[in-house]
């Protein structure tokens, strides 16, 4: 049973690498990398390109606003842009790279997804409610949520469609990946790594220092307590056992500083590394300050107009001068009000509130595209069982669907044909938003209700096995 | 004679000082010519060339001048002007027609709108302030909006391509500046005789603008320092270059031949006005008329066989005071010929109208730079699209124009220079050549390439290249793709949808030289003009201004954007904040009131909510673990010692 999981698992692999690899070989794969929904001005290979070409130019990859990227990925995917192999597509060596880095990201939301179930089966057991988890009966959450990352229409379109956000993701599930191990060092390099490439993930400290403290989602803490006092109350015949369990719950509880500070530690430690290396990198044209203002310099401030999914860009392109700076303030706020309240409401679950931190920066990032989408969509899968009685999931599915079907069209009425305005594209940015808005908060309180749900269970059952 | 032979010395002294003086302050001087050349396509060029001299700066910095305009003295002192030109053209000069090899068209051609360039004499980093300044003066000047130069977005700094400058160099372009009398009268004021007297009376404003090119020019050439003692002081050349095309005076066709006769004209048909003698202040007034290469060996041609001269093709209605024939020992297809006619002689009682009647029909053909070049956008819709240069082989077997420097194996180099605006991103690594028709590596033909990119809103992009192609090609082209920017809403001019100009490349070939020389009068000095058109220059053209339209957002719409997009901010905000604030028992209490709503009657169930919000929900913890009961008091202390503390705060601070 076990084996015939693992094979599905494997040939469903195989079969969307397969798939990656045809789109690869057709002429121009629907023109994917240079639609609006794919490459922004922060992903695309197309600049990453001619970044590349000045910098071997001797000019610096940032003396035009083509380049908005990091220099490492620079060094890395630029050689790979010029090299061309006779009688193969063009960018044949990036996408196969971007192909490769789709199933890692695979692979380590997998072995993120199994230990993530480990542990939560584990507390579980602890709680002696077990058996609400329906036991999945084909895959588990982890293979399911591997499979749904790679059979995303929005990864495949983001691996194909020749923008660098694949390896931006795989550093992202890296730096999860890790602090749901426990592996401090590979924690801390993906989170350097990903707030180096994309800056926004640096509010991703927050859950990766909450999941090497805590250990993996739990149920609530409360239920932990709760459950110690009732076996307290309850065992006043008292045998050591009842005991000896209450202190393992209290261990689970308390807050471990120590990787916490190795994480600080190696995360310093990895950050002076890249810097160190970008400063190598840029040495011979400019400087690293050139470097910021170029790259986190222009997310902030959100230079470049050219519409994209999301909700920014036709604001800033209507909106008055003398407001700019104020609602680039509070646009960027935004994402940072809702990092307490969610940290405080869900720090039992850090993985989970990374998925929604993911989902809240890709939804309102200056520059996103269909790739951060796959990113939380993945993420999606691994809270199968939590999120199991979400409302308005349906609706989600079929407005993704909408949206994504809607969108090129409107594209192509408003830039190609002409017969539209920039109104119609925005409005589907707004549709695409709302629907995000849908999915993190019902998400949130899907989580929210089943942690009741089980503080219901939990207070309820031993009531039941008492009497 | 009585005086001692001191006196005597210092009296000369004096009078050779007072003499020299004299001497300098007459050497400001202005010359007026106007040159006509009739073009292949039954269409005239009249080319006026004034200049004007002034002697370099005495000591003191203060001059009086007699005939040069102050304000452009005063502009070269202020700014530190070594070299400017600034032209205003309206129409497109016909290289195909008009001729692309000779001075005329590499110096006179220009491209459409206004162009503008100037070497500073001042350190490098003050450059830019300088030509900022400048803009600003000649923008007041001449009555036009080349005050947009002065952002950055607008000019640039060309390093080699277009001339060498060593980095003091600025160059902008405004294609799609509306070129008008408002221009032409300033320009005109500068002249001493305005347009009152002499040629520039010819200036008829209908006629010229309605010719099918027209470019004025205004060039200028400072010499702060003496040095070199050859072209001191401050020069400044005018030109107007007309191509107008002559209402035929003989319409009826009486002779099948005449359809193929050259129209013949005089100035009055062309401009409506007669030349009434020369302006008074000017050193000289002539009028030259050109017959260029082709038409001299056509002519001769056509008459070769019975013996007569090349005159005897055309009637001129004045006799030429002279006839000059170009000095050429390259060329060997024939000379050009030039007429020169003085107008001093002529005065209102006995204008000169020259006039040029055909008696027999000519076809001939201008000579052609070795490549045309022409420029194009590929691509449609509103994203992206390419640019295309395409470098055609013009007929060379027909008038070969040998490279000056045939030594180097035969192989034809080709400066590009070429300024795209910053909402046309262009990618450089996509430059693709195509050499007959062949992708070819771009390596084996482009010998150097300076590539400035650009920056939003910033600076726009340039690009200086040299082609090396070899002699016998036939078509080069090379491509270049680009994204199109989006703007911001107030970036769009008025007419947004008209679209964006790319102002036009410069090709230049940098070792073939465009010069005719003419044989010298060593008795008196050489006319500016014709010295200009001794001087060696490389030969120059430009591409078309292309028109690259741009989306547009809706421009009616920030308020409904603004208010759409903070209502899904706020509508994000706000449910996920309600999300996390609900309480466990919250939904639970709200069931329970409900179905004891159901259960009891109408006002019970007012009682009972009542009751319910007054007991609060002491009501509640009867279910759960007595253990929460401390917990909730803890919490409501807390609460209240918080409030306390916010209280106090509020009194020390504000109270």
């Amino acid at each position: 049973m076990e084996k015939k999981k693992k094979r599905g698992f494997w040939r469903w692999l195989i079969a969307s690498v397969m798939l990656r690899l045809i789109l690869i070989y057709l002429p121009k794969t629907f023109n994917l990398a240079s639609r609006p929904e794919v490459s922004t001005p922060l992903v695309s290979l197309r600049r990453l390109a001619e970044g590349y070409w000045l910098k071997q130019s001797s000019i610096s990859p940032y003396a035009g606003s083509m380049y908005h990227g990091s220099p490492l990925l620079l060094s890395l995917l630029g050689p790979l842009t010029v090299k061309r192999i006779e009688g193969q597509p063009n960018h044949l060596l990036c996408s196969l790279v971007f192909v490769i880095a789709d199933i890692i990201s695979a692979l380590l939301i997998r072995a993120t997804g199994h230990t993530l179930q480990m542990a939560y089966r584990q507390s579980l057991n602890s709680l002696d409610i077990v058996d609400i988890l329906k036991s999945s009966d084909l895959l588990s959450s982890g293979d399911i949520a591997a499979l749904v990352y790679l059979w995303n229409p929005f990864t495949i379109a983001a691996c194909v469609g020749l923008s660098t956000s694949p390896v931006e993701n795989l550093v992202v599930i890296l730096a999860l990946h890790g602090a749901c191990k426990g592996l401090v060092p590979l924690a801390a390099f993906g989170w350097v790594m990903a707030t180096h490439l994309s800056l926004y993930p640096a509010i991703l400290i927050i859950p990766v220092i909450l999941l090497l403290g805590y250990g993996p989602d739990t149920p609530p803490r409360k239920l932990f307590l709760q459950k110690g006092y009732g076996k307290n109350g309850d065992s006043h015949s008292s045998d050591n056992c009842g005991q000896q369990e209450t202190n393992q719950s209290k261990a689970e509880v308390t807050f471990s500083s120590r990787p916490v500070i190795h994480f600080l530690f190696w995360s310093s430690l990895w950050s002076t590394y890249v810097l160190v290396l970008c400063s190598i990198s840029v040495k011979p044209h400019g400087s690293l300050w050139e470097m910021f203002q170029r790259t986190y310099g222009f997310i902030l401030t959100m230079e470049d107009m050219s519409p994209n999914i999301g909700v920014l860009w036709y604001f800033f392109a209507e909106v008055f001068d003398f407001f700019r700076s104020f609602f680039m303030i509070v646009f960027h706020l935004n994402i940072l009000f809702m990092i307490l309240p969610l940290a405080i409401r869900l720090k039992h679950r850090p993985c989970f509130l990374a998925f929604i931190y993911i989902a809240i920066s890709s939804m309102l990032k200056s520059y996103p595209s269909v790739g951060d989408s796959a990113l939380y969509l993945g993420l999606l899968g691994l809270f199968l069982d939590e999120l199991a009685d979400m409302k308005f999931s349906f609706f989600l599915l079929c407005g993704y669907i909408g949206v994504s079907l809607l969108s090129p069209v409107m594209h192509n009425l408003w830039i190609w044909r002409g017969t539209g305005n920039a109104n119609f594209y925005y409005a589907t940015g707004m549709a695409y938003a709302c629907l995000q808005i849908i999915l993190v908060v019902e998400s949130v309180s899907a989580v929210l209700n089943h942690d009741r749900k089980l503080r219901k269970i939990s207070v309820t059952k031993p009531r039941d096995g008492n009497s | 004679m009585e005086l001692p032979p001191r006196w005597a010395f210092l009296l000369f002294l004096l009078l050779s000082s007072t003499k020299a003086s004299g001497s300098a302050v007459d050497k400001e001087e202005f010359q007026e010519e106007l040159l006509l050349k009739p073009l292949p396509d039954r269409k005239v060029l009249a080319h006026f060339h004034f200049e004007t001299r002034a002697p370099p700066c005495n000591s003191n910095g203060r001059r009086h001048h007699h005939l040069f305009p102050k304000a452009i003295s005063q502009m070269v002192e202020k700014f530190r002007v070594k070299e400017m030109e600034l032209s205003f053209t309206q129409g497109r000069w016909n290289y195909e027609r008009w001729g692309g090899f000779d001075t005329m068209s590499s110096n006179n051609a220009k491209p459409p709108g206004v162009e503008l360039w100037a070497v500073f004499d001042v350190p490098k980093e003050q450059v830019d302030a300088s030509w900022k300044n400048l803009t600003h003066t000649l923008s007041g000047l001449f009555c036009a909006s080349i005050n947009f130069l002065e952002s950055s977005t607008m000019y640039s700094a060309p390093e080699w391509s277009f001339r060498q400058a060593s980095g003091s160099l600025r160059y902008g372009m405004l294609p799609r500046e509306a070129v008008c009398t408002e221009n032409l009268t300033p320009w005109l004021k500068l002249l001493p005789c305005r347009d009152n007297a002499g040629l520039s009376a010819l200036m008829d404003r209908p006629s010229i603008y309605t010719s099918f090119y027209h470019s004025q020019r205004l060039h200028l050439t400072s010499n702060a320092s003496d040095l070199e003692g050859l072209n001191p002081g401050i020069v400044l050349e005018q030109t107007l270059t007309v191509v107008l095309h002559p209402s035929s005076q003989r319409t009826s066709l009486t002779h099948i031949s005449e359809s193929y006769l050259q129209p013949s004209w005089s100035l009055s048909s062309i401009f409506g006005r007669k030349v009434n003698g020369r302006c008074a202040l000017a050193k000289s007034s002539k009028v030259y008329l050109q017959l260029e290469r082709g038409l001299v060996s056509e002519l001769k041609k056509n008459i070769g066989s019975e013996g007569y001269d090349v005159e005897a093709n055309f009637e001129l209605s004045f006799n030429p005071d002279r006839v000059l024939t170009e000095e050429n020992s390259r060329h060997g297809i024939g000379s050009s010929l030039l007429y020169e006619f003085s107008v001093d002689k002529y005065s209102n009682s006995k204008p000169f109208d020259l006039g040029l009647t055909w008696k027999f029909p000519v076809i001939w053909s201008c000579q052609q730079a070795p490549l045309h070049a022409t420029r194009f956008l590929m691509g449609s819709g509103n994203e992206r699209g390419a640019i295309a240069i395409l470098l055609k082989s013009t007929d060379l077997n027909d008038s070969s124009p040998v490279a000056d420097s045939a030594s180097d194996g035969c192989e034809l180099h080709v400066n590009i220079f070429q300024i795209v605006p910053w909402y046309i991103r262009v990618y450089y690594h996509s430059l693709q050549l195509f050499v007959d028709d062949q992708l070819k590596a771009v390596g084996a033909f482009v010998e150097k390439i300076h590539v400035m990119p650009s920056k939003d809103k910033i600076s726009p992009g340039m690009m200086e290249m040299v082609l090396k192609l070899p002699c016998g090609v036939k078509s080069a082209a090379l491509t270049l793709d680009f994204d199109k920017g989006f703007l911001h809403i107030d970036e769009y001019p008025p007419d947004a949808n008209q679209g964006f100009d790319i102002p036009s490349a410069a090709i230049i070939f940098p070792n073939f030289h465009a010069s005719m020389h003419f044989p010298s009068n060593d008795s008196e000095r050489k006319s500016p003009m014709l010295s200009k058109f001794q001087e060696s220059s490389p030969v120059l053209s430009y591409t078309e201004v292309l028109l690259v339209p741009l989306t547009t957002p809706d421009f009616s719409m920030p308020y409904n954007v603004i208010t759409i997009t903070c209502t899904v901010f706020a509508l994000y905000f706000g449910s996920l904040l309600n999300v996390l604030r609900q309480r466990v028992g919250e939904k639970e209490r709200l069931l329970k009131s409900k179905a004891a709503a159901v259960k009891t009657g109408r006002p019970s169930e007012l009682l009972s909510r009542l009751s319910t919000k007054l007991r609060g929900r002491s009501q509640e913890p009867s279910q759960s673990p007595s253990e929460s009961s401390p917990l909730i008091n803890s919490k409501l202390v807390l609460k209240v010692l918080l409030m306390a503390a916010l209280a106090v705060a509020w009194q020390y601070y504000f109270g």
